[in-house]
């Protein structure tokens, strides 16, 4: 078990000041995500704004019961997530690492699922590109290329965070966290919210809007 | 500053997402018009809101991380609305020609 100046790095005064500092880069690292992520969105609210009846016929084409399915997936996986950060603060290593690892199989889940749609869909030719067919909407087309675009980038974060957190939990079993040391697992927590908080505006763009 | 929850709240706060999820899809089969928009990215929000204050302990956090909250979501604004006030007043269809 480290001793707290092994954790504590140089330019600190001590934990609690490090503790914030980690949480505040990690905060200012989740507002240029939303950037990041923002400008799809805005492609997306100005292209949909020109073409609502397009993109409502592209919307039902997506595999709807699979996208709510995800959606649920990812909701529990953010309980399992806070419910892992709880078990950190008070030092419970064991539950630590079981719920960590739950948060890695339900995140493992939905990418499962978000492939099978892919697939699903590439060999429908709703792909964008030379092999793209859905009758008469060229203008769907561009759904579909948004589609992908957001859906794929979202699914990179959801591999991103499944990584961070397999290497949480490892560092857990190393026994690398104390009572006072625990902080990568708040902020690695707070990284996998923002990414549910994503797909949570992804939901009802993509599979809701041609449904009335 | 307030004291960490209770795991019986994120239990709790878990079964109103999950609620709120049920509520979104039912939403969408209504026909309310423009306000399907409206409803789907207000019960967005709400969900979002309940992650932040209760899952990213946004609840129990110093007013200095709601400042960078706070900063994150109004550079999000400036580029939406910026964008919008150009593509709204004027027309895309005639300029593309």
């Amino acid at each position: 078990m480290p001793e707290p100046a092994r954790a504590l790095a140089e330019q600190f005064d001590d934990l609690s000041q490090q503790r914030e500092a980690c949480e505040l880069g990690m905060w200012t690292f989740l507002a240029t995500e939303v950037l990041f992520f923002g400008g799809l969105f805005l492609a997306y609210i100005v292209y949909r704004g020109e073409y609502p009846q397009e993109f409502a016929e592209a919307s039902r084409r997506t595999e709807l019961v699979l996208g709510t399915l995800n959606t649920a997936i990812l909701l529990t996986s953010s309980l399992t997530m806070a419910l892992a950060v709880q078990a950190a603060r008070a030092f419970q290593t064991r539950q630590l690492v079981v719920r960590l690892t739950l948060t890695v199989l339900l995140g493992s889940i939905f990418l499962a699922v978000k492939g099978f749609e892919y697939h699903k869909e590439i060999s429908e030719h709703l792909l964008p590109g030379a092999h793209y067919s859905l009758a008469g909407s060229k203008r769907g087309e561009i759904f579909f290329y948004l589609y992908f675009a957001m859906t794929g980038l979202h699914a990179l974060h959801v591999l991103a965070g499944i990584c961070l957190l397999s290497g949480m939990a490892v560092l857990a079993l190393r026994r690398r966290f104390t009572s006072v040391y625990y902080h990568p697992v708040e902020i690695s927590g707070l990284y996998w919210h923002f990414v549910d908080i994503v797909w949570v505006f992804l939901y009802p763009l993509i599979y809701l809007i041609g449904l009335r | 500053m307030k004291t960490p929850a209770p795991t019986r709240v994120y239990w709790i706060i878990w079964a109103s997402l999950l609620g709120l999820l049920g509520l979104t899809f039912g939403a969408a089969r209504l026909n309310l018009g423009q306000f399907n928009s409206v409803v789907a990215l207000t019960i967005s929000v709400a969900k979002t809101v309940l992650i932040l204050l209760f899952f990213m302990h946004l609840r129990e956090s110093k007013r200095i991380t709601w400042v960078y909250v706070a900063a994150g979501l109004f550079w999000l604004g400036l580029l939406v609305a910026l964008t919008l006030s150009d593509y709204w007043t004027r027309n895309l269809a005639a300029v593309s020609k």
